[in-house]
């Protein structure tokens, strides 16, 4: 997993990469709520480009990180998800807490 | 009903074995030449029911997880998962989806709801102090292959 941070326009990018079960979600989840308290951002991407399998602990790493930033203002993006793992997001109702995209729209520079 | 092939193994309840159960799932399953939709779904059935049996069968104590495996006539895929844990008190309640009864690890509440969508049908038996046991049948080649655009 890799996790930047862009200042210009606030966004935490999270590159989540292989299987995403109970196992693998302990160590990262606490890495991105660090991240997320350092850096206060208005949007957390979530890149599923390279994850391979992923449960309803995925499910819970979303919405667990929903209840922190809905408060404060910031939104996530869950980007690129493979079709299986866009079913299990779809069949959790994951569309209603974040925006589930394929690509992200480039920013318009002013 | 006469079994076609099987595959019994049981390991200790610690969460580097989810993987385990998957691979040997994957295993067992690839002669019987599932779509890619059913393996994932078959996938993350195994995944939600192992978890479910460390996390709260066994709260992080150890024990073992038994997972037998069954390739019944006409492509029914036979799957229990078993476990020696605190059993389940309420069937009912924890297959409502979004209960939870360890929120504070980010669980989202809905194995159950996973694992009832991804099957044709579900099973509990669960005594409390004794353990649970979940059985699950999935014929392949009979699902709706989802839209995905």
């Amino acid at each position: 997993m890799k996790i930047h941070y862009e200042t210009a326009d606030a966004r935490l990018f999270v590159e989540l990469a292989g299987e995403l079960d109970h196992h693998s979600m302990g160590s990262l989840r606490t890495e991105v709520d660090e991240a997320i308290f350092i850096h206060n951002p208005h949007e957390l991407i979530l890149d599923f480009g390279q994850v391979t399998f992923m449960d309803s602990s995925g499910i819970g790493l979303i919405m667990g990180r929903y209840r922190i930033l809905h408060p404060l203002g910031g939104r996530i993006i869950l980007l690129r998800p493979a079709p299986h793992i866009r079913r299990i997001l779809r069949l959790a109702g994951m569309e209603q807490l974040a925006s589930i995209k394929n690509e992200l729209e480039q920013e318009v520079a002013q | 009903m006469k079994i076609l092939n099987e595959c019994r193994c049981s390991f200790p309840a610690v969460s580097a074995n989810e993987a385990l159960a998957r691979a040997a799932l994957s295993a067992f399953l690839i002669p019987a030449d599932p779509t890619a939709q059913e393996l994932a779904d078959l996938r993350t059935v195994i995944s939600e029911a192992v978890t479910n049996a460390i996390v709260h069968g066994y709260r992080h104590k150890e024990g073992m997880v038994s997972i037998c495996l069954r390739l019944l006539p006409e492509r029914v895929i036979y799957i229990r998962v078993s476990d020696k844990g605190c059993g389940i008190g309420d069937v009912e309640r924890a297959m409502v989806p979004l209960y939870t009864s360890a929120p504070e690890e980010d669980r989202a509440g809905l194995g159950f709801a996973i694992m009832q969508t991804f099957t044709d049908s579900l099973h509990v038996r669960s005594t409390p102090d004794h353990g649970t046991t979940l059985t699950m049948r999935r014929r392949l080649g009979c699902s709706e292959e989802q839209d995905e655009a």
